[in-house]
């Protein structure tokens, strides 16, 4: 699923890598425990998360992830948007919840990786 | 003959600070980048070294990260001044924790971090004193 595509469904603003919306990943993975994050063997995947702190974005950094959703209407402040700058990352924000965003996603097609 | 080191760098971590968590690992990740390590060793290696880091700021009071990268591998030495760990075996079980509220609410201290670093290193070994600190040391061969 394309970055643009995922922004749609979830009603989300794009924040940082607009110039990414027409990459794609195939999977998604939806967690506030970055700890789990750093355990996955794969990066072909969209972080949906709802904490919303600098060691997010790091976390996504270390693991080659290159889109995150902030969900719940969480903002990301400018220290995060230029780490993720710095990465080429691509950061959105949604105002709906975990749930409602990763059925949302499930529902359009992403896989979960487990 | 003594080894041919590529290259030797060294961090400061401070305890307690998450604002800075993450920058070592992100330099080495630089680094490695651009000497064409392959992606999945790079993964491997910033991964654990990133758990590392998160462990000293979350338990220690200050920590510092040596390493040194030659033709075939890179070594990676995390030693803290801090609370030490008491049973090694047990903080190696996954879901052992004795993160703080503070930690938990960064996203981490779920018991993960050690196992995790075993996951994502060929060679670790750690060594604790109570009361005085903990050095971690990890090794990754280049495929």
């Amino acid at each position: 699923m394309k970055f643009k595509d995922i922004a749609t469904v979830l009603n989300a603003t794009v924040l940082c890598g607009t110039d990414k919306l027409d990459d794609e990943v195939e999977m998604g993975y939806s967690s506030d425990l970055m700890s789990d994050v750093l355990t996955l063997d794969t990066d072909n995947l969209v972080l949906l998360t709802g904490l919303v702190n600098l060691q997010a974005i790091r976390t996504a950094e270390m693991a080659d992830i290159r889109v995150i959703v902030f969900v719940r209407n969480k903002k990301a402040n400018q220290s995060m948007l230029d780490l993720a700058h710095q990465n080429g990352m691509c950061i959105l924000e949604s105002p709906y919840s975990l749930f409602k965003s990763s059925g949302l996603l499930f529902q359009a097609g992403l896989k979960p990786i487990y | 003959m003594g080894r041919l080191f590529i290259l030797k760098l060294t961090y400061n971590i401070q305890g307690g600070d998450f604002t800075h968590a993450g920058h070592p690992s992100s330099e080495v990740k630089k680094v490695l980048k651009q000497l064409d390590i392959d992606g999945k060793t790079i993964k491997n290696i910033v991964i654990a070294l990133y758990e590392a880091e998160v462990n000293v700021v979350a338990h220690a009071w200050k920590g510092i990260v040596s390493v040194e990268i030659e033709e075939n591998k890179i070594t990676i030495w995390v030693t803290d001044e801090g609370p030490g760990i008491a049973d090694i075996e047990l903080a190696m079980q996954a879901g052992y924790s004795t993160a703080s509220k503070e930690v938990r609410e960064m996203g981490f201290g779920a018991g993960m971090g050690l196992p995790n670093m075993k996951k994502n290193t060929d060679e670790l070994q750690i060594e604790s004193e109570v009361g005085k600190g903990t050095k971690v040391k990890m090794v990754n061969y280049f495929s």
